[in-house]
């Protein structure tokens, strides 16, 4: 059985609050990222993204704690990303509970900064998060890296840039595109495709989705090994179950949504 | 899953040794019902009614903190004391005599054998959730269990052979839980596999407790 598609929610917290607006039937509080993240771990989400869009890195500490708090009660694998700059603000959120982190801004200005997490704690927990786009910059592949959750653009193909990464250790490369954001059209499969064929670790695609139809493509013309969304789950649209029902009518394997609990 | 009480009562120490995220394991067991310590203190290992090495990261980094820490020792003592002991993840690997991984770092050397790259036409790592395929049912660590989804995060794995009781299926037969006599492990994490992974440290944990009980009825 070879790769079964992982459905992975995720969330933008900022100061320790889901943003973006959250719209999830049955939550008391649809903010709070620990009770968010317990609902979708019920559903049979496969992992977690949380993304840290805290402004300042003075607040950090509350991500910190935020970390520890899912990880007494989320018993799925979860990533933090954001503002993770160095071995030792890594060492942090691993030890706070999470299992991976995502680097993209720091990644940017020193790639060394992913060598130095995998040989201290290994790949498997070093994602790197790639915001492209499509540009006029001349790069080779046409898709250029953008930096500082795609404000900045970079002039680094997009293409190599995801080459250069996983030589230096990424586990897996979290993909959004920057031309699709938001846009709910479905991801940017050529750019999916162009980094996933250029890599042999995992690519999560990320960027576009607007309904749970829009996923399978991601996997099966983008090469996609997972696929990420947000809106879609958070405002109530689709459940995971949904999400996975998809998936499997597009003839793609996935781990089944959870069993009923017989005390809900 | 609901809530259980299948750790109640049971000493659990999960040797620390300071890389990656070791606390996983301690909060599920915890959550288990089961009194779980990250420790590295001889004392409290030594006390333990069973013992985890959990693990993440490369084999060779690991095996030099292990050394560092002494808990190679310890966990070798453990081993042959016959008391319940749990390796997940590269905590299995490491029970091994060696893996490709670190070519020149030997292992444990607690189970015969060399972990080796996964091979085939796949993505490595794997990094997803894969089905279990047990192949000896009556393994009680692994009851009830076949066909049930585990998440695995590796690049290297035991091959299978007669320790073997679950393999999976990624490009090759992947041994996904061995056991011999006290010794049991997993490639898998069962402390992030959701229900189901809950479902296999609760079997642990039942027999973390069948083998403690002989011992109290002989002191009392």
């Amino acid at each position: 059985m070879p790769e079964v598609v992982r459905v992975i929610p995720c969330l933008d917290v900022d100061n320790g609050r889901v943003v973006k607006g959250v719209n999830f039937i049955g939550l008391r509080d649809a903010g709070d990222p620990v009770e968010l993240a317990a609902k979708y771990d019920q559903q049979g989400a496969d992992e977690l993204i949380f993304l840290d869009i805290t402004a300042s890195s003075d607040d950090r500490q509350t991500t910190v704690a935020m970390a520890e708090a899912v990880a007494e009660q989320v018993f799925i694998p979860f990533t933090i990303g954001g503002g993770i700059r160095s071995v030792d603000d890594t060492r942090r959120m691993l030890r706070a509970g999470a299992d991976k982190v995502s680097v993209n801004s720091a990644a940017i200005r020193r790639t060394e900064l992913v060598a130095e997490i995998a040989a201290e704690f290994g790949s498997q927990c070093c994602v790197v998060a790639i915001d492209a786009r499509r540009s006029d910059a001349g790069t080779e592949s046409g898709f250029e890296v953008f930096a500082r959750g795609g404000r900045d653009a970079t002039g680094i193909d997009a293409v190599a840039f995801a080459r250069r990464v996983v030589d230096l250790g990424a586990g897996e490369i979290l993909l959004t595109s920057m031309d699709r954001d938001g846009t709910r059209v479905g991801f940017d499969l050529p750019l999916t495709k162009a980094i996933s064929e250029a890599v042999t670790v995992p690519v999560i695609a990320s960027g576009g989705v607007g309904s749970v139809e829009d996923l399978a493509p991601g996997v099966l013309e983008g090469g996609a090994s997972a696929v990420l969304a947000a809106s879609i789950f958070h405002f109530g649209e689709s459940s995971i179950e949904e999400a996975k029902a998809a998936l499997k009518s597009a003839g793609l394997l996935v781990r089944p949504p959870a069993r009923p609990s017989p005390r809900h | 899953m609901t809530q259980t009480s299948a750790g109640c009562g049971l000493s659990i120490a999960v040797l620390d040794y300071g890389i990656g995220n070791l606390r996983s394991a301690q909060k599920t067991l915890q959550w288990l019902g089961a009194d779980a310590d990250l420790t590295a203190d001889p004392e409290v290992i030594e006390a333990a009614d069973g013992v985890v090495l959990p693990g993440v990261g490369a084999f060779g980094a690991c095996m030099k903190a292990l050394h560092q820490t002494g808990l190679a020792t310890q966990a070798k003592n453990v081993a042959d004391s016959g008391r319940p002991f749990l390796g997940i993840c590269v905590g299995m690997q490491l029970l091994y005599e060696g893996s490709e991984e670190t070519p020149d770092c030997p292992g444990l050397g607690i189970l015969p054998g060399m972990i080796r790259r996964l091979i085939g036409d796949v993505r490595i790592p794997q990094m997803q959730w894969n089905k279990l395929e047990v192949t000896e049912p009556y393994h009680p660590l692994v009851s009830e269990l076949d066909g049930s989804w585990m998440y695995f995060v590796h690049s290297y794995a035991a091959q299978p052979d007669e320790h073997t009781i679950a393999v999976t299926d990624y490009g090759q037969s992947v041994a996904a839980a061995v056991a011999r006599d006290n010794v049991w492990a997993t490639q898998f994490h069962p402390e992030k596999s959701a229900d189901d992974g809950k479902r296999l440290l609760s079997n642990w944990l039942d027999s973390v407790r069948t083998d403690r009980e002989p011992t109290q009825r002989v002191t009392t």
